[in-house]
């Protein structure tokens, strides 16, 4: 490794099922067709970073369903926030959503996901990694970014530049997401919206559907009542993250951050951000439906929310109380 | 269709993106056109963009929602249109890009197949195709793969039935119209007829493909030695 002033934070001891290094994404860089990757669920990636006051979109872990063991190698700061997985730092349980003062030594332990299925680990500074093309985030589809475009494996040295200590903040419980598995999303009608017939459309947003086995990082297959497309060709065009294609077998697939950056499916719309976040939180078997929004509808929404800063509060006592001999230097 | 003076409808695609259709099929003419409108864009909104995807006959602009909306991208596009679409076509030509290929049956399996079906001998296939211009219509499906069109329509051959689990990089494929080269080794379902012993894409180099949408591309049937010492590997 040539990371001149980094040093080792920690050591993935056992990667989990599956633990990618995600930046904000690679954007800009359709013109290659190369996707843009970055977190699957950005509101809990954004959470993380904000905890540490880092930049939005600096460099952190998203873990697939958990089972994750880390070793601290050097004084860092970390918060653990997306699906609730039971955190346990040298066998005492630690909170989610919360700045964690590490000290040379100490076990990390992140159980599996028992609400939600993408976890979230950032550090104080953000990892440090080449980029590629101007982004650090992992697409295993095209082997780029993260350590040459794979995911982490065991023994995975992940390197920090050493910085000062945050305040130890956590978000409001109140303000927690709760990953329940029934969802209701926003959808901005747009693309071939006008084109499906309107009894395809009432059958869409009044359908209830389910989370197929087929769901990862490049899109969630569901299953439900079948949508017609009045067949004619269409030629491949570019999509977004979020999209929502139906295919000739009328069943929905919801687009996620590692997409293909074209596509020659009908489309009847794109989910909100805000309720993508929550979609790529769901299993298989959870249900989803649809409600239709307007593009004004979606930018209001969009402005509210950013408008609408939760404020993090000072740690709680369950947060100070970690097997710390004394707070890290 | 009226190609000779196409229109443009702008439909929302995402929070934050729309989507540009052009009334005209795919052309080397829409595909100029797209380009233009692009050139345009990106020079009158910058850094309010976040990608411009061309391709067949659409263009996706996704923007910055935090710097601007649907409405100012919307008029802008109209703006850029207007100015694109009444002066003459003035935006530069592509890049003309010449591949070697090396077509024979130890790299083209599918060589026998479209010339039976089209009742010519594999030396004309080869002939045809590497006799003519493409134009990279658009890119994607995977890093540096280009739609190249259109291919002489004796030699247009459907997808396989069934594709294959695993195309070797570099093969240079047939599917209807559309020709392409395979930038790295994935799943395809292409008529493969060669392969190209030229990296197409390559992160280390700049630029990091030989192609950009608008460019044209020509074949260069090369012979095996040609092959190897160009560092193809069979």
């Amino acid at each position: 490794m040539k990371h001149d002033q980094a040093v080792s934070a920690l050591t993935l001891l056992a990667p989990g099922i599956m633990s990618l290094l995600q930046d904000k994404g690679r954007l800009g860089q359709a013109h290659l067709g190369l996707t843009q990757g970055g977190p699957a669920d950005s509101l809990a990636f954004d959470y993380a970073n904000r905890l540490l006051a880092n930049d939005k979109g600096t460099t952190a872990l998203e873990i697939s369903i958990g089972g994750t063991k880390l070793r601290c190698d050097h004084g860092c700061q970390i918060a653990i926030t997306g699906a609730k997985a039971g955190v346990k730092i040298n066998n005492m349980p630690a909170a989610q959503w919360s700045v964690l003062t590490l000290q040379k030594g100490d076990h990390i332990e992140i159980g599996y996901a028992e609400a939600g299925c993408r976890i979230y680990l950032a550090v104080k500074g953000g990892f440090v990694v080449k980029p590629q093309l101007g982004s650090t985030s992992t697409v295993l589809r095209e082997r780029m970014g993260g350590y040459d475009g794979n995911a982490l494996g065991a023994n995975q040295c992940l390197f920090i530049k050493p910085t000062s200590l945050v305040p130890t903040v956590e978000l409001p419980q109140a303000y927690i997401p709760t990953y329940p598995d029934e969802l209701s999303l926003r959808v901005v009608i747009g693309y071939q919206y006008e084109y499906f017939p309107s009894l395809q459309r009432r059958r869409f947003f009044s359908g209830r559907y389910k989370v197929t086995k087929q769901a990862d990082r490049m899109g969630y297959r569901l299953s439900g009542p079948t949508i017609e497309y009045p067949s004619r060709a269409l030629y491949s065009e570019g999509v977004c993250a979020g999209a929502i294609q139906i295919p000739p077998d009328g069943q929905p697939i919801v687009l996620g951050a590692d997409k293909q950056t074209m596509g020659g499916y009908p489309k009847i719309g794109s989910l909100l951000s805000l309720d993508l976040n929550q979609l790529m939180q769901a299993s298989t078997g959870a249900v989803v439906t649809f409600t239709p929004i307007t593009i004004e509808d979606a930018h209001a929404l969009l402005a509210l929310h950013r408008c609408r800063e939760v404020p993090l509060i000072r740690g709680s006592s369950k947060n100070a109380q970690l097997p710390h001999k004394q707070e890290a230097t | 269709m009226s190609d000779a003076n196409p229109k443009i409808t702008i439909e929302p695609a995402a929070e934050n993106a729309l989507i540009i259709y052009f009334s005209s099929s795919p052309s080397p003419k829409t595909t100029h056109l797209i380009q233009s409108l692009k050139q345009g864009l990106q020079d009158s909104l910058d850094h309010k963009l976040i990608d411009l995807v061309p391709s067949f006959a659409s263009l996706l602009v996704q923007y910055h929602t935090e710097l601007t909306d649907h409405f100012e991208i919307k008029a802008a596009i109209n703006c850029v249109w207007e100015r694109v679409n009444t002066t003459s076509q003035n935006a530069s030509a592509g890049k003309k890009v010449t591949l070697p290929v090396y077509y024979a049956l130890e790299t083209g399996p599918d060589l026998p197949t479209i010339a039976q079906q089209s009742g010519l001998s594999v030396s004309d296939v080869i002939q045809l195709h590497s006799s003519q211009e493409y134009l990279v219509y658009s890119i994607g499906f995977a890093p540096g793969f280009a739609y190249l069109g259109e291919v002489d329509a004796r030699i247009a051959t459907p997808r396989l039935a069934t594709p294959r689990a695993s195309v070797p990089k570099g093969s240079v494929g047939i599917a209807d119209q559309q020709t392409a080269v395979y930038p790295a080794s994935s799943p395809g379902g292409w008529n493969i007829i060669g392969k190209c012993p030229v990296d197409l894409f390559n992160m280390n180099k700049s630029p990091t493909m030989p192609y950009i949408v608008g460019d044209t591309v020509r074949f260069e049937a090369i012979d095996k030695e040609t092959f190897l010492s160009l560092g193809g590997t069979l």
